[in-house]
């Protein structure tokens, strides 16, 4: 089932690149670089899906105390790391023929920027921590605090200064439609997709560590 | 008298190696207990355990009325590891009055609680780092002397203790038995313990040998 | 609990006062710094006075690192945190307790380094109600994220080079929020500080709330 959801992602992901190369027209100012728009934004929303899903999963953790759902959110976020570099990256490259700059000091960026550095704390704890119940509860802290301080570094950003291109499709009326729009709309589902596939897979991954270690575990205490 | 201990299949972990493997264990109030082993084989983890320092990963245990399966904390118990829990900085009388403060005790009878362990005069407020491994133990136990703990764990504490010292220590742990208080101690020095302790108890790899439990809860 | 929280930053407190680790290292260490970045930017007056407030804050940053971990290490060497534990006393008393002390211990060196900025980089104390409030919500937050990150980090032998990395990145509000409202507080900026207030104070209240509720399951493994 899982595997289907990837296989379907990937389908739509190719789709999305071969609309996006080939078949809509190429914008009246960005010119041939539109065709970022169709793997940009997305990457950006994927990232930030990851994060919320980490957050959300290490709440739980520490609310039930369930093995699971700290391995749910583990695997988002390093599936999310993954995506929050190709976004900076894709971004960098959008922005350089864009704005002559790899890169600005906007709240976007800049939020994107830390919450990478954010989620690759995340991981680098995970990494130390030998115990894994410790391991589970120090990661859910460290996650729920970066989900706390997200909007406060995102908003202090902005206070700041902003020059980050104005959201086109979450306006009354877009400006992007037709073909463009459902490319788009393809590229935000296919990696949506990809997104959850990944992150099923590796949380199925640590899931079998975890029973393979509390078997050890149980054999471990019947030798004494 | 009531049940200070009370151990059932109690699983500790150290990461990922057991370090208490079904440990049964009964120690009631007034009760002094000795538990002796090889290294290794489990007295500092059963005394953390205890203290609820280290979490129950299976098994059933109450100590002092809480529930450490159920992650509770018990309250009243006076814990001396093999590091007295001191601060370098504090003066021996600074750190027993801290941990009177901490215990919502008085700190006035911190000075009569080093007394009582032999530590009188200016050495008293000479920062703790400048004293001796033995005058640290005694610090140690004059803290938990001052907030008279309703169940005492200590682990090795007559290592590195002079005669003296040590017969001040025999008589502290005599006077909280005699007033109620449940003690635990891990030893190596099974002679000397033995005499004042009222039954012993033998661990190794992780699990008890000896009269651990109580069948019934009839006065000793 | 506000009590055994008081107990806490009180001993925290007396041990600084005792072992002067304050007066002869961290502070010198954040005079040295700010030498350091005279030295490194062009002794342009100009340029130095104008990036002051930032430079500061960076330096209150750093510096902020050096304190918690001091702060912790006191618990940590004798196995003094398990004392803490055994007495019963609320873990977020200790929390707030440890965290009041390291505020004060930065306000201390804030205020070192507000004179050495004034000497050294020309700067002028316009509006002092502002520094000042910006000054005590900003090492609030601070010692708060400090203390909390402290104990996630707890009892690794790598602790001191993932607390660096895990809490500065979450204090970037801090260091944005400090430096805007210093910057204005000097007369260098042209818009309001007052507004970064707000943040400064959203940022410690997060931070208080987070530790206050964390610390107990994150003591329980120290």
């Amino acid at each position: 089932m899982l595997n289907a959801v990837g296989v379907l992602g990937l389908g739509g992901l190719v789709g999305t690149v071969a609309l996006g190369l080939g078949t809509t027209p190429p914008d009246q100012v960005q010119g041939e670089l539109v065709r970022m728009i169709y793997i940009h934004p997305p990457l950006a929303w994927t990232a930030y899906l990851a994060f919320a899903v980490t957050g959300l999963f290490s709440a739980l953790y520490l609310w039930k105390r369930q093995p699971r759902s700290d391995q749910i959110a583990a695997s988002s976020a390093e599936v999310g790391v993954v995506l929050c570099t190709l976004t900076l990256v894709t971004g960098s490259l959008w922005g350089r023929p864009t704005w002559g700059v790899w890169w600005t000091w906007d709240a976007r960026l800049t939020t994107t920027a830390l919450l990478l550095a954010l989620f690759a704390g995340y991981l680098a704890l995970r990494r130390v921590v030998v115990d894994p119940v410790a391991r589970a509860k120090r990661s859910a802290v460290l996650a729920l605090v970066a989900v706390a301080d997200i909007p406060l570094v995102h908003f202090s950003v902005k206070l700041w200064r902003t020059l980050h291109q104005q959201p086109t499709l979450l306006r009354p009326d877009p400006q992007i439609a037709g073909i463009q729009a459902w490319t788009l709309l393809l590229g935000f589902a296919s990696l949506t997709l990809i997104y959850v596939w990944l992150t099923g897979r590796r949380a199925r991954l640590e899931a079998l560590v975890h029973l393979d270690e509390s078997r050890a575990l149980e054999l471990a205490v019947a030798s004494r | 008298m009531g049940s200070a201990i009370r151990l059932r299949s109690a699983v500790a972990l150290l990461g990922r190696f057991p370090a208490l493997a079904a440990v049964d264990l009964d120690v009631s109030m007034g009760e002094s207990v000795l538990v002796e082993g090889p290294n290794g084989a489990g007295k500092t983890s059963l005394l953390r355990v205890c203290a609820g320092l280290l979490p129950l990963s299976a098994g059933a245990g109450v100590v002092l009325g809480a529930d450490l399966s159920k992650r509770g904390r018990p309250h009243g118990v006076g814990f001396l590891g093999h590091a007295a829990g001191l601060y370098d900085d504090l003066s021996a009388l600074e750190n027993v009055e801290f941990r009177a403060r901490l215990w919502g005790v008085p700190p006035s009878g911190a000075a009569a609680a080093l007394e009582r362990v032999g530590l009188e005069g200016p050495i008293r407020t000479v920062a703790v780092a400048r004293l001796s491994a033995g005058q640290r133990r005694r610090v140690g136990l004059a803290a938990l002397v001052a907030v008279r703990p309703r169940l005492w764990l200590l682990d090795e504490p007559h290592a590195g203790l002079d005669a003296e010292a040590r017969s001040q220590l025999d008589s502290v742990l005599e006077e909280a038995a005699h007033d109620g208080a449940a003690v635990l101690l891990a030893s190596h020095e099974v002679e000397h313990v033995g005499r004042i302790v009222s039954r012993s108890v033998h661990i190794e790899r992780g699990r008890l040998a000896g009269t651990t439990v109580r069948e019934t809860d009839n006065a000793a | 609990m506000l009590r055994e929280a008081f107990v806490v930053a009180a001993k925290d407190l007396r041990i600084e006062a005792r072992s002067h680790v304050g007066r002869t290292q961290v502070v010198p260490f954040a005079l040295v710094v700010v030498v350091l970045f005279g030295l490194a930017l062009d002794p342009d007056r100009g340029l130095l006075t104008r990036a002051a407030p930032g430079l500061l804050w960076v330096t209150v940053l750093l510096t902020a690192l050096l304190a918690t971990q001091r702060s912790l290490a006191l618990e940590s060497a004798d196995r003094a945190v398990d004392q803490l534990r055994v007495s019963g006393i609320d873990p977020a008393a200790v929390f707030l307790g440890k965290a009041a002390a390291l505020s004060v211990q930065l306000l201390v060196v804030v205020t070192a380094l507000a004179v050495g900025v004034v000497v050294l980089y020309g700067a002028v104390l316009a509006s002092p109600l502002l520094l000042i409030a910006s000054a005590l919500v900003a090492t609030a937050g601070l010692a708060l994220a400090g203390t909390l990150y402290g104990a996630v980090a707890a009892g690794l032998r790598v602790r001191e080079t993932l607390v660096p990395l895990l809490v500065l990145p979450v204090v970037a509000p801090v260091l944005l929020g400090a430096t805007r409202a210093w910057e204005a507080g000097v007369g260098l900026a042209v818009s309001d500080g007052w507004p970064w207030l707000r943040l400064l104070v959203a940022f410690m209240v997060v931070f208080a709330a987070a530790g206050v509720m964390a610390f107990g399951p994150l003591l329980e493994d120290a």
